[in-house]
């Protein structure tokens, strides 16, 4: 079927429809009521008629001196009954009216016993309804044909049908209404599979991108097998990126390390205080570089791992001694101290350990740059109901007026950092490491002096 | 007087009055100039002209000019003559039954018409203002001690007990010449069938055939009859002039209860002047004139519940039955059998 209105949602064009579909039958429903209504009415008013007629016609006597006539009072006064309708009335001997209305309309059918033949004219500027009884009566021994008609008007009856039309209109509108309900709730029940499909998928974080498997109906098969075909594609062309990146990051930190070797080299057989200190300044932007290089590596593995879920149980404490332990030469270099403070017992975490490690050593290695040197680096480890919350906090220059929120976007820089290298990709990876593992991140200006970073996550 | 009456010159009105009898005719002039409402009527003057009084306090401007005839030159003027008159008063329900079913009546709608029972009013073009019982009339002091009878069968029994004393000191209508009663005879005959019986003793003993009420009422009065069968209630309802010597009787197996009615004939000149009379004959000073001052009794169901022997007769086409010409004839030939001594 082509539908010639184009809606912007099935809901509204099946509402739409349906509510069509229920005028359309209450209207149906309103009109055979009343067709029916009338007709039984009519009947009704037809078979009083007829009694009517009937009763006269019953009556007639033959004679030596011809038809005597006596008209039975219930006869009319049954017609009157409804004190609405006008009657009329005739009686004809052979052709001649012998009494009665002479112009009432005669029936077209011929009488034949003595049913009554019904019809209707319009008399005297009314409509009226007739009813005609034929019988013959023996006059002077000679059967003569005699023909009762009465008439009435019909005011009585359409008052009635009136009423009972109000009523079907009713009836209808009740009706029409009762479907319009069922007709939301249909559409409701109809459009809500998709619904619910859509919020499921969008209630996904940003990386899930696993095929969808709950059951739906039939029809909204397709749609989820597209789906899922177009999510794998996306994931396929996901970790090729991710690969690439890796795979590059690689490329750039071995010629690094092979720099950094010659340079060493160099300054251990160069006396020239000159070339020393070009040396050390080659040395630190090496590693730098190779730095930078080691987040672009750590933030596709982060978003590629997110998706592999090789988690495994850990516990928090030795993580964070673990990273602590392999900060500590660089810390040294800049004459810093960590401080460390966990729990007496285990702090348990259902967790990928390199994605774990990769966001607590990007938040030391912070702390360490941003510090100015001889100051103490903390490492706190809460736990409170089932929330484990790691803190690093250090005295260094701090966010400055920049908003922590802002500097975990990928690539964002402090604008008190242009001394520092940096890529601006440290905070993104504890972001989306906390996401995956779901728990929550955020730093902040210290108290006094210095940045002050929460990550929080959910205990095994 | 607040209203000067006028006997109208007949030159006036002799284009209007041509085609049937009038019985009397006059004019209640307005105190300011305004319109005229004609009336047509079968009531007497005497009667209704409280009620003009009553109307002209309340619609000063309007002159009334009142015509009464007979009940069946009443009909004919409406029905043959098309006269124009603005409102037709009668106390022939039937044939102002036969004039509303014929179209010859105009619908009339009003709050007063709404406040009417339904028994009181017939399709907006028939409308009753009053409730009269039909009753009979005796002379106490000839039935000595005995009990007056309270029943038709009763009545039939002391007449066939004593008919020298009932010997041509009945009266009643002569259907045939009374519409009022040709009307109360036909509903006698198809409300029961002692009302044959009835005609039929009545009939043996020479009873007196009257065309008008008042005749009626003046032979009881004057001892000229003892008993009057049929007779309007309204027009004994101040009493009867010999006191305690005569007897309203409401019999007890039915009575019935003519109801006056009212309508606009379809030829009124001015039929909004004509129902507002109307509509003022149902108002409550309307009805309270009518039931007060000219004793005609206003339209009451409670008065019929309270007096279950009274019947109404029925508003309804029924009434058309007897209109019937040949019905008519076949009745009054059957009365004639029954009451006229071959
Ligand atoms: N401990 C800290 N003290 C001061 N500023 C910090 C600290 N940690 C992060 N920042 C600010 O957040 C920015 C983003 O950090 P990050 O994503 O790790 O990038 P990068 O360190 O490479 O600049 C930094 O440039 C810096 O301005
Ligand atoms: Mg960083």
């Amino acid at each position: 079927m082509k539908v010639p209105l184009r809606f912007k949602s099935i809901r509204q064009r099946l509402v739409v429809l349906l509510l069509l579909a229920a005028a359309l039958l209450s209207l149906l429903l309103f009109i055979s009521v009343r067709a029916i209504a009338s007709a039984s009415v009519q009947a009704s008013q037809d078979s009083i008629l007829g009694a009517a007629t009937i009763a006269i016609a019953e009556e007639l006597r033959g004679g030596e001196e011809g038809v005597a006539i006596e008209i039975p009072y219930a006869a009319f006064s049954m017609l009157g009954s409804s004190g609405e309708d006008r009657i009329f009335y005739r009686i004809l001997v052979g052709e001649d009216t012998v009494t009665g209305y002479g112009d009432l309309p005669m029936p077209v059918a011929e009488l034949t016993g003595l049913e009554p033949v019904f019809y209707s004219r319009d008399y005297q500027g009314d409509p009226i309804r007739l009813a005609a009884v034929g019988r013959s009566v023996l006059v002077e021994g000679t059967p003569r044909r005699v023909q009762v008609i009465v008439g009435q008007t019909r005011t009585g009856q359409e008052m009635i049908i009136s009423r009972m039309s109000n009523r079907a209109a009713a009836l209808g509108m009740g009706f029409f209404f009762l479907s319009a309900v069922l007709a939301l709730l249909t559409a409701q029940a109809v459009v809500g599979p998709v619904n619910s499909l859509a919020e499921a998928v969008g209630r996904r974080g940003p990386q899930d991108l696993r095929a969808v498997t709950r059951p739906v109906p039939e029809e909204l098969a397709p749609l989820v097998s597209a789906l899922n075909g177009l999510m794998a594609r996306l994931t396929a062309a996901l970790s090729r990126t991710e690969t690439f990146i890796a795979e590059a990051a690689h490329h750039i930190r071995t010629p690094l390390a092979t720099l950094r070797t010659h340079a060493e080299i160099a300054q251990r057989i160069s006396e020239e205080q000159e070339v020393l200190a070009r040396l050390r300044e080659i040395l630190r932007a090496a590693d730098d570089s190779s730095r930078s290089a080691g987040q672009l590596l750590d933030h596709a593995t982060v978003a590629y791992r997110t998706d592999q879920r090789a988690e495994e149980d850990l516990d928090l404490r030795a993580v964070m001694a673990d990273v602590m332990r392999a900060a500590e030469p660089t810390a040294e270099l800049k004459d810093l101290h960590f401080e460390l403070s966990v729990p007496d017992g285990p702090v348990p975490i259902h967790a990928d350990r390199l994605l774990l490690e990769s966001a607590v050593r990007n938040l030391v290695d912070n702390a360490i740059k941003y510090s100015d040197g001889d100051d103490a680096i903390e490492l706190r480890l809460t736990v409170d109901g089932g929330t484990a919350t790691l803190a690093i906090l250090d005295r260094g220059r701090g966010l400055g007026t920049m908003q922590g929120r802002d500097l975990t976007r990928r690539f964002a820089r402090g604008s008190n950092v242009s001394d520092v290298v940096g890529s601006g990709l440290g905070l993104t990876i504890v972001r989306e490491v906390a996401r995956a593992l779901s728990g929550s991140f955020r730093i902040e200006n210290r108290e006094g002096k210095g940045a002050c970073a929460i990550l929080s996550l959910p205990l095994a | 007087m607040r209203h000067l009456v006028i006997a109208i010159g007949l030159s006036l009105w002799a284009g209007l009055a041509a085609a049937f009898e009038i019985e009397e005719e006059r004019l209640f002039e307005a105190q300011s100039d305004g319109p005229v409402v004609s009336i047509l009527s079968t009531t007497d003057t005497v009667v209704f002209e409280p009620v003009i009084a009553a109307f002209q306090a309340r619609n000063p401007e309007v002159s009334v000019h009142y015509t009464v005839s007979s009940t069946r030159q009443v009909y004919q003027a409406i029905a043959e003559d098309a006269a124009r008159f603005d409102l037709v008063v009668s106390s022939a329900m039937d044939l102002q039954m036969k004039l509303a079913n014929d179209g010859l009546a105009r619908a009339h709608g009003s709050q007063e018409v709404e406040a009417l029972p339904d028994w009181a009013v017939w399709r907006e073009h028939l409308f009753a203002f009053s409730q009269e019982p039909v009753v009979l009339l005796l002379r106490r002091d000839a039935f000595g001690n005995r009990p007056l009878p309270q029943d038709r069968s009763g009545l039939i029994e002391i007449m066939r007990d004593r008919p020298a004393l009932f010997e041509g000191r009945i009266g009643t209508y002569d259907p045939a010449r009374s519409g009022a009663g040709y009307l109360f005879a036909t509903q006698d005959a198809r409300q029961s069938d002692s009302f044959w019986r009835l005609a039929e003793v009545m009939g043996s003993l020479s009873p007196r055939l009257y065309a008008s009420t008042g005749a009626m009422i003046r032979d009881l009065e004057s001892g000229d009859i003892v008993a009057a069968y049929n007779v309007l209630g309204s027009y004994v309802a101040g009493g009867l002039s010999i006191g305690d010597a005569g007897a309203v009787v409401e019999l007890r197996d039915f009575t019935h209860v003519l109801l006056r009615t009212a309508l606009v004939p379809a030829s009124a000149d001015q039929p909004e002047l004509g129902g507002r009379f109307l509509d003022f004959l149902l108002s409550e000073a309307g009805q309270t004139a009518l039931d007060r001052d000219a004793r005609l009794p206003r339209i009451d169901g409670r008065a019929l519940t309270t007096n279950p022997h009274q019947r109404p007769i029925r508003l309804d086409t029924g009434l058309l039955v007897f209109i019937d010409p040949l019905m008519r004839d076949r009745f009054l030939q059957e009365w004639a059998a029954a009451v006229t001594r071959p």
